[in-house]
């Protein structure tokens, strides 16, 4: 190695060393520490006990982990393809060549930017079945009174729908998309006489599949650890008798993984058993991103430069 | 315009909320415009719980998180961007894994851990994080480096700089916009944030307005139009934010992801 070579050697790690220290202290070394408080019996306050395998058995037999794993996957198979289209269909609303594009783009993309916290409060009250506005509106056109935030079977739709206001961040990557988009192709797909919607699935489409995979990917990871809202929206919920968490929706149908993880930590203070809960989703979340990315592959359109 | 109607809906309910009487808001039916406007619900709602206090730990935190993040991120983005080592393009994409690790994987290990050196119930877990860089800005910044020409550095190199001259007096002053991006994000993120603090914080005094707003809702009764008046002013310094410095918000949500 050369004295330049063993000097930038020096100076990158000098430079990157704040990373280095967080990533072994925050995230490498937790990982392995929760591993290892996964084989214990823990409460926080106690001495681990060690219990092997007993809280992975556990785990297969406990009613509620299945609940809120079904909940969880429910939730990220609805919320990730909807999510998809509304970005699209936004960033096309966003690239219309009107004059008040500007505000548009505004208004759709700032709920993205907002705290989940407070949406979830205006999302109580827009979904009220007595004086929200979703019920009136749905009223005036014929449909029939839903309380989303009450009914069971339409709670995780509710977080569904809250969750396409964030929509207008990745309808800002899917714009530079569109925009990425040749003209000329599409110029002359028209003279062959393609229409538009044949000219967007035909060519427009393809060539945005790499940002689709993005937001499959990044929704995939969000839709795994949605936690805020369940947690809002729920200990909210009338009868619940201001016991925070209490409950988690009628019946249980906002339990969703994270939020029992979370649950069983610091109110039931089961850190060993949580270990575990935190393990699985670890290997889960791997486990899906790395089959997305070899599924990706039949889809994908990389421009061959 | 259907779209954008849709996506107003909801602030439009929590403005009209927040200006209501009690008595309008349990009317039947419910009224589109409020009667009257009630102001006087946003003096309320900051009164009905230490809003101020609350308000003034948001900024603490932010200010300390985004002062961390940028501190962190552009020295670390340096060190990726700016500087040739062997290993450098495996460890950045390892940085760049870490973006995927879900966080709640590692918040029984953290609070433990917090814990054990008595970091609990103080600022020190929701701050100094920070201050080690985070992956999606470490990209964003790096993205923005490799884009500055080499000659620039080398330039600085033949007048006898040294790699930590070149970095703060040649590429720091260059690198502002992409400063600015993150500054932005990462302030925004610890004004949202809601999972950090409510793990590592538990007294009133401490809580910043994410933690707050919960006191709103009492044993029995949501004070609704409360409730909304604290949220709107909760969300207001965000848009604020956003109209003030679109071009970087933009900048920062596109920046690369399409290559990427």
């Amino acid at each position: 190695m050369t004295r330049s070579a063993r000097r930038n050697l020096r100076n990158g790690l000098l430079f990157i060393s704040p990373w280095i220290f967080g990533f072994l202290t925050l995230q490498v070394y937790p990982i392995l520490y929760s591993l290892r408080m996964s084989f214990t019996e823990y409460t926080g306050f106690n001495d681990m006990v060690d219990v092997g395998l007993q809280n992975f058995t556990e785990l297969f037999k406990d009613e509620l982990f299945w609940k809120s794993a079904y909940n969880t996957l429910y939730y990220t198979a609805l919320a990730v393809p909807i999510g998809v289209v509304v970005a699209i269909v936004l960033a096309i609303a966003m690239n219309q060549k009107v004059k008040e594009v500007s505000l548009y783009r505004a208004i759709l993309y700032i709920p993205s930017i907002l705290p989940v916290f407070a949406l979830s409060f205006v999302w109580i009250v827009f979904l009220n079945p007595k004086f929200g506005l979703f019920n009136r509106i749905g009223g005036a056109i014929g449909l029939p009174t839903i309380d989303m935030l009450g009914d069971p079977a339409w709670t995780k739709f509710a977080i569904v729908l809250m969750a396409q206001l964030g929509a207008g961040g990745p309808a800002l990557i899917f714009l530079a998309g569109l925009r990425g988009v040749p003209v000329e192709m599409l110029e002359s797909a028209q003279i062959d006489g393609a229409g538009p919607v044949r000219r967007f699935f035909s060519i427009t489409l393809p060539l945005i599949t790499p940002v689709i995979l993005y937001d499959v990917i990044m929704g995939l990871a969000m839709g795994l650890q949605v936690f805020t809202q369940a947690y809002i929206i729920t200990s909210g919920s009338a009868g619940s008798g201001g016991s925070i968490g209490g409950s988690a929706g009628p019946q249980d149908s906002l339990l969703f993984y994270v939020f029992y993880l979370y649950k069983c930590a610091f109110q039931y203070s089961q850190m060993g058993y949580a270990s575990a809960l935190a393990w699985v989703l670890f290997i889960v979340s791997v486990v899906l991103a790395l089959i997305v990315f070899k599924w990706a592959k039949s889809w994908v359109h990389y421009e061959s430069e | 315009m259907v779209m954008c109607a849709c996506f107003f809906l909801p602030f439009y309910q929590m403005l009209i909320t927040s200006l209501k009487t009690t008595e309008e808001l349990n009317a039947y039916p419910p009224t589109f415009w409020p009667r009257v406007f009630v102001w006087g619900n946003y003096a309320a709602a900051i009164q009905y719980i230490p809003f101020m206090r609350f308000t003034l730990n948001s900024v603490i935190l932010a200010i300390g998180v985004t002062i961390g993040a940028v501190m962190s991120n552009s020295l670390i983005a340096y060190g990726f961007a700016r500087i040739q080592w062997a290993g450098r393009d495996l460890i950045f994409f390892i940085a760049i894994i870490t973006i995927f690790i879900p966080f709640p994987v590692t918040i029984v290990a953290l609070f433990d851990i917090f814990a054990k050196i008595g970091w609990v119930n103080t600022y020190f877990p929701l701050i100094v994080p920070a201050f080690f860089g985070s992956g999606m800005y470490i990209f964003l910044m790096r993205q923005f480096l490799m884009e500055l020409p080499k000659e620039i550095s080398e330039a600085a190199r033949i007048d006898g700089a040294n790699e930590a001259q070149t970095f703060l007096q040649i590429i720091l002053p260059l690198m502002k916009p992409s400063i600015a991006v993150v500054a932005i994000f990462a302030g925004v993120a610890c004004w949202n944030d809601f999972l950090t603090p409510l793990l590592f914080l538990n007294t009133e005094e401490l809580y910043p307005l994410s933690i707050g707003l919960q006191f709103f809702r009492s044993e029995h009764n949501v004070a609704y139009s409360l409730l909304m008046a604290a949220s709107a002013m909760v969300v207001f310094p965000v848009i604020v934010l956003f109209l003030a410095f679109q071009r970087f918000f933009i900048e920062g949500v596109t920046v690369g992801s399409v290559k990427g």
